[in-house]
Order: structure tokens, then C-alpha cells, then sequence
């Protein structure tokens, strides 16, 4: 069972509708103890850093979080945002992340970037994998995913780095350190792709 | 590679969808109801979809978040809600609902600040301001574009390019220009206006208004780069009685807009 984290976060629908048609159970956690016997985790994120993870620290989840994901290895995948708060910090805001897999969140500068993209980076992008990864089998990279951010993951450990995309540089779209997944695009709003992650995620 | 963005622009009135012509709703047609659509869409692919509620602002009323809600657990692809929504808060809720961003209009225009408000609190990723323009012509012959709200009938008063460079410092996300005058004409998009736009703004840009072909979606792009495409007319309309009919470029046809 798939236990979406429901901390007032949008894009639960989209998350739902689609393990619907996959026939995948899942619920929408809001308490301690919904997270308590989870077995796949979903962090899904619109919004702005501090907030979001001011929510998960108000609601106490942070504690039964850090159980579940580093000792008992629960896998858990990050969405957009849900995957910024993976990391130590962002320059988004003030508030510490969770700071699972090592990193620092910050701002697409459009004064140092080559070719002076347009901010937020908005649309479809293709993604080059770097890391075989059971999240993504029969993912086809360069259709790629729908991205929507301001702010993007610097990841500190290059080996954690499954996918780079390119905008103006190149950043890292998504990060694995063991049971942890985390990715900065919308996989509930890509179509195929993104169902087939999604699915890719129930299989792990 | 980011590609450009085609983008359906679906008007909800009386619950129905509608394709309006130069926003006139009289002159305009019933095309189906917004869930059917966005069901046909989903198959298709669609790289993005705007769902205005053209009814709201006119009515002074809040936005339908029940309509809202239905169309937003439906997208597979993301959405873009417009319609009457005036609040850090009202914006907030319609994100909770399941939209990716939220567009801003007559709000915004009378007060930018909104917009700035409004990123604090969801990320500026979330905000899309719409401008809803008109040529004006003066008696010398030359012209400016002025923003209106309520549907075209409001004039604010305001002259786009002027009003680009008093919100330079504003925080949001996208920019939709909507061009009254070719709305449901078909005749291709104003290039030269979008050129300027271009020149005066630093967020993502989509064009609504005037595509009647995809050929026209192709121009854009080719000669903008990654830009939105939008348009009505050309996704709901087949042939030149305009039966309804909701379509959307194949892939092939696609690659020939947006190169993967």
C-alpha cells in the first residue's frame, strides 16, 4: 500500500487517481500513526519550502518520518518540493530540511546561467538518466517529465544522482540514496512517464 | 531539452464549456461539458491545459471549487485555473484542489502587489498573471494596446507595455497575454506584439489568441523558441463550419511544432 502524505500539500488528487487506475492500494496519511504502518511513503510538494516544511514539523511528523525512512528503511519518494525537503537547506528559506540525503536547494540564477533561461523552469524536459535505477524501467527520457520550479537540488554526492536535466546548466531532476527517492518533476502530471514511475515506485 | 508548451484554453460558462469570439459569448458556440474534454485531452496527451471560468469575475463571485476540483482530479496533464480569484487565500485552496498554477487577472492589475503576496506564500512557480489586451487606434493612426478585465468589457486603463515595466520588480511566474481582437478569428498570432512582450518581460510566456492552424502554433515557436502556445479555436473545432470537435496535434504532427 502506497500512504500519500497528506499535509495540506495540492496535487493529492492527481497521486490518487492514478494508483486508482493501477489498481495499487493506497491511503492519504494526516496522522502519526498513518505513518506509523506505511510500507511506501509519498512526500508530493507544491508550495514553498519554509511552509511546507514548517506544516510536517507543526504536525510532528518529522520524528515518525525519520524513524520510518532511516531505520526502517521504508522506501519514500519525494515529489517537486516533497523532493527539495530531502536536503539540508534551501535558499528558499530559513528552515532546515530533512536532510536524508545530503544537498543544498537553491535558485536558478538567470544572471549566471548560460543563455539566461526564463524563471521558473516550466514545461516539458527531457532527463538523462546517470544511474540505473528500478525507478526508472521503461521510463522514455526523452519524452521526460513536466517540471514547474524556481528552486532546484544541488545534490553534495554525485553518486546519488540518478537523473540530470538540462536548463541552461545542468541540474540534478532526480536523487536515490537507498530507500530514498526523490525527483523534482510532477510524475502524477506526465502521462506515461510519469504513471509508469509511479507504478515503477509501488514495485519497489 | 525544455520544449515548448501547446496549450488547450478551455472557457467554462454556465458550467459549460463555451469558445467565445472576440470574447463575446453571444457570437460565440457551446463546445461540451469540461470533464468530457479534459477526458479527451488526457488520452491526447496534452502537454498543459488552462481552464478560465469566464463567469466569476463578471458575476463577482468566488471561484466554482467544485467545478475546480472535478477538473483537477481528472488532468493527468497539469492545469491552469483562471477565474475570479482575488486572495492569497482563494489561491492556496485552488492549489490544495490539485492545480499545478493559478491565473490572476483583474486582481493583479489593480493591485501587483497581489502577485508578489501570492508567490510568498505557494512559490512564484504557481502564479500566472493573464493580460487580456486590445489594440486601440488613435485618430493619427498609430496604436497602443490597452488591458482590459471583466471579460473585455472593463477598461483598467492601463497600456501593456507600460503596465510590463511598472511590475519589472514584481514576483510571479508566467505570463499569459490574451488578445481580444483575435480571439476565435484564426488568423494567426500578432508577432510583432508578441516580440515586445518579449523584449519587456523575463518570466515564461504564453500567447493566446489568434492560432488557426497548427502551422500557426509552429510559427510561434520557431520564431520564439520555448514560448506556450496557446489557443481554443483550432483543439475544439474541425473544419471550416467549426463542428466541435476536440482534437489536439498527434505526436508526429507534434515533433513538427516542438522537436523533441
Amino acid at each position: 500500500m502506497i500512504t500519500i502524505l497528506d499535509y495540506g500539500s495540492g496535487n493529492l488528487n492527481a497521486i490518487k487517481n492514478i494508483y486508482e487506475r493501477l489498481n495499487i492500494h493506497f491511503e492519504f496519511a494526516n496522522t502519526k500513526e498513518q505513518i506509523e504502518r506505511a510500507d511506501h511513503l509519498i512526500l508530493p510538494g507544491v508550495g514553498a519550502f519554509d511552509e511546507t516544511i514548517f506544516t510536517l514539523q507543526e504536525q510532528g511528523f518529522v520524528e515518525e518520518l525519520n524513524k520510518k525512512v532511516l531505520e526502517d528503511k521504508v522506501p519514500i519518494l519525494g515529489i517537486c518540493v516533497g523532493m527539495q525537503m530531502l536536503a539540508d537547506s534551501s535558499e528558499e528559506g530559513t528552515l532546515n530540511g530533512l536532510g536524508w540525503i545530503n544537498g543544498k536547494v537553491k535558485k536558478f540564477d538567470k544572471d549566471i546561467i548560460p543563455g539566461k533561461p526564463k524563471i521558473p523552469h516550466l514545461g516539458w524536459n527531457s532527463i538523462e538518466i546517470t544511474r540505473n535505477c528500478p525507478l526508472f524501467k521503461d521510463i522514455d527520457s526523452s519524452v521526460g517529465f513536466y517540471f514547474v520550479h524556481s528552486y532546484y537540488y544541488d545534490c553534495a554526492d554525485e553518486a546519488n544522482v540518478i537523473s540530470k536535466t538540462q536548463y541552461g546548466n545542468v541540474f540534478h531532476s532526480a536523487v536515490n540514496c537507498d530507500n530514498i527517492y526523490g525527483v523534482q518533476f510532477h510524475p502524477e502530471k506526465s502521462h506515461d512517464n510519469g504513471i509508469q514511475l509511479l507504478k515503477n515506485f509501488a514495485n519497489l | 531539452m525544455l520544449r515548448s508548451r501547446i496549450i488547450p484554453c478551455l472557457l467554462v460558462h454556465d458550467k459549460g464549456l463555451v469558445k467565445t469570439l472576440r470574447f463575446s459569448v453571444e457570437n460565440g458556440k457551446y463546445v461540451g461539458d469540461p470533464i468530457n474534454a479534459v477526458k479527451i485531452f488526457n488520452e491526447k496527451s496534452v502537454d498543459e491545459i488552462m481552464v478560465i471560468d469566464i463567469d466569476a469575475t463578471v458575476q463577482e463571485r468566488e471561484p466554482d471549487y467544485e467545478m475546480i476540483k472535478n477538473v483537477a482530479t481528472e488532468c493527468r496533464m497539469p492545469l491552469c485555473y483562471g477565474g475570479g480569484v482575488t486572495t492569497v487565500e482563494q489561491v492556496r485552496k485552488i492549489i490544495k484542489l490539485g492545480a499545478e498554477k493559478v491565473a490572476i487577472s483583474a486582481a493583479a492589475i489593480k493591485n501587483p502587489n497581489l502577485l508578489c503576496q501570492i508567490s510568498e506564500s505557494v512559490g512564484a512557480q504557481s502564479v500566472v498573471l493573464v493580460l487580456d489586451i486590445m489594440k486601440r487606434k488613435t485618430l493619427f493612426g498609430d496604436g497602443h494596446y490597452e488591458i482590459f478585465t471583466h471579460n473585455g468589457k472593463l477598461k483598467s486603463g492601463k497600456k501593456l507595455y507600460d503596465f510590463l515595466e511598472e511590475i519589472k520588480d514584481i514576483t510571479y511566474g508566467e505570463l499569459v497575454i490574451n488578445n481580444i481582437d483575435l480571439d476565435g478569428i484564426m488568423t494567426g498570432y500578432d508577432l510583432d506584439m508578441c516580440e515586445k512582450v518579449r523584449e519587456l518581460t523575463e518570466v515564461p510566456l504564453t500567447f493566446l489568441g489568434g492560432a488557426g492552424s497548427y502551422n500557426d502554433l509552429k510559427v510561434l515557436v520557431e520564431r520564439f523558441g520555448i514560448i506556450g502556445a496557446a489557443a481554443g479555436s483550432i483543439f475544439v473545432f474541425k473544419g471550416k463550419y467549426k463542428a466541435v470537435l476536440i482534437q489536439y496535434p498527434m505526436p508526429e504532427e507534434k515533433k513538427k511544432i516542438q522537436p523533441i
